[in-house]
């Protein structure tokens, strides 16, 4: 595969970040280098919920103007926001382990994450079990808009088992307020994952494209 | 109009077969063009009672869906060491995860029973609202999983030995409400799931997660409730019940006409 002038820009700024995580962002003083992984997970969870947030934008327009581009857009960045998902439920216990003492709890975020993913992963199922390629647009932008309307129902319904049930304090995640070189890191891997998934988006959405013209051709 | 000559009688059985005649004229017109087709609310009834005499005739799937209660019932209390937990702490789990995996049984048989001889296109080519047929489903469907409910808490209250006569009314509503977002939910994702490859498959795969604000906030307040708390302490519960069910009823009935093939 070429690689395209965003592709470049984005691969690039990714491992500008990369390198400044390790050599140039100060370790942290309780945390030590477990801490590095938020520069992997913060970024990766916004990435993903703006996917989502498309992904919902994109579907609403659908059933409104019915025009093609609009699903291919929200296939795409579903499954995008999906990669970026399990990268964020990846990273979030690999920094739990030595940081809460658990790889995973029940707090309300995590289960909130754990859903999100269960989503999008069935809108996904969903849009590879139907072969009409009009209905699938149509039963997938009613999914995506649904799940949108479903996020915070879930998080409410976790944050009232959480509350209820406190978790023991030494699991109590709690952010400390980050001295300015690790705020300008962090702030530029948001930067740098947000031209990744543009142009993650861009390429999937070509891929679409591309399957859709074969599809009619065969027919 | 303007044949005076006849006589009287025939002047009679003329203008009274005219008069029939417009009217029919006018009533064919106001069926057919104007569009006197039955409400909403009549067309749900309507649905409803048809399937609900379907599944009183074959009750196949009311049968197997309340042994499958009762056996899940009695099944999960093997799964549990009774010196360690005490049934009450366990009594509400098991009550709303039986529930919701016989009530994908009874959603399932929703627009299933309609695929098997196309029976679908017969009710959509039918001069009603859309809306009116998902509505319909959906009373099925809660009139179903209701009587699952009227089986399965009893079983429960019995086999794990939890007294529930101080607080059933509060545990019926809640009941109610919970029964009311699942199959809001349900039957719009059984209609979807019965046009898929994955058929029966998909169902659970994109309902459960839906059902995770009804059976979470059911599950607490119903174990609350159990352990002979106030309803006050639940209330927060039984909002977010109320306001799933609003809000998914809502969204749910206006999705449907999008998930129909035309």
């Amino acid at each position: 595969m070429k690689l395209s002038k965003l592709g470049f820009v984005a691969v690039l700024a990714v491992v500008a970040v990369y390198i400044r995580v390790i050599y140039f962002t100060p370790m942290d003083a309780l945390q030590g280098a477990a801490q590095k992984i938020l520069y992997l997970h913060a970024p990766s969870a916004w990435v993903a919920f703006l996917a989502f947030g498309l992904v919902a934008v994109t579907s609403a327009l659908y059933l409104w103007l019915k025009d093609p581009t609009l699903d291919r857009v929200a296939a795409s960045s579903a499954e995008v926001g999906l990669v970026f998902t399990t990268m964020f439920l990846t990273t979030g216990p690999l920094w739990a382990r030595p940081i809460w003492g658990t790889f995973w709890t029940w707090d309300a975020r995590l289960t909130l994450s754990l859903f999100l993913w269960f989503i999008y992963a069935g809108y996904i199922i969903l849009r590879g079990a139907i072969d009409d390629r009009e209905m699938r647009a149509r039963y997938s932008a009613v999914l995506g808009i649904m799940g949108a309307i479903l996020v915070p129902f879930i998080h409410l319904s976790v944050y009232m088992f959480r509350t209820l049930h406190p978790m023991p304090v030494l699991l109590k995640p709690s952010a400390p307020s980050m001295p300015p070189e690790m705020t300008t890191t962090l702030v530029s891997s948001f930067v740098a994952f947000t031209l990744l998934y543009v142009w993650l988006l861009r390429e999937r959405y070509q891929l679409a494209v591309e399957h859709d013209l074969r599809e009619e051709t065969l027919r | 109009m303007q044949r005076s000559v006849a006589r009287p009688v025939e002047r009679v059985t003329e203008r009274v077969t005219e008069s029939v005649v417009e009217r029919t004229a006018n009533r064919t017109e106001d069926h057919v063009l104007n569009r006197v087709a039955p409400g909403l609310f009549a067309t749900a009834l309507t649905v409803a009672r048809k399937d609900i005499v379907i599944e009183l005739r074959s009750r196949s799937v009311i049968l197997s869906a309340l042994s499958f209660t009762v056996l899940g019932i009695t099944i999960f209390f093997f799964a549990w060491d009774p010196t360690a937990v005490a049934s009450v702490d366990l009594a509400p789990g098991v009550l709303w995860v039986i529930f919701t995996f016989s009530g994908l049984l009874g959603l399932h048989r929703s627009f299933g029973v309609e695929q098997q001889t196309r029976a679908i296109d017969a009710l959509l080519a039918a001069p009603v609202d859309r809306e009116g047929i998902y509505l319909g489903k959906m009373l099925a469907n809660l009139i179903f999983v209701l009587l699952i409910q009227v089986v399965a808490l009893p079983a429960v209250a019995l086999l794990y030995n939890v007294p529930t006569g101080a607080y059933i009314a509060s545990l019926a509503g809640i009941m109610l409400l919970a029964s009311l977002g699942l199959v809001s939910v349900g039957t719009l994702f059984s209609a979807m799931a019965v046009n898929t490859r994955l058929a029966e498959l998909l169902l659970p795969l994109l309902a459960l997660p839906f059902f995770v604000p009804v059976i979470l906030p059911a599950a607490q307040a119903t174990g609350r409730l159990m352990s002979g708390r106030a309803i006050s302490e639940v209330a927060a519960y039984i909002q977010l019940l109320a306001a799933f069910d609003i809000v998914f009823l809502i969204v749910c009935t206006l999705a449907y006409p999008y998930t129909l093939e035309d």
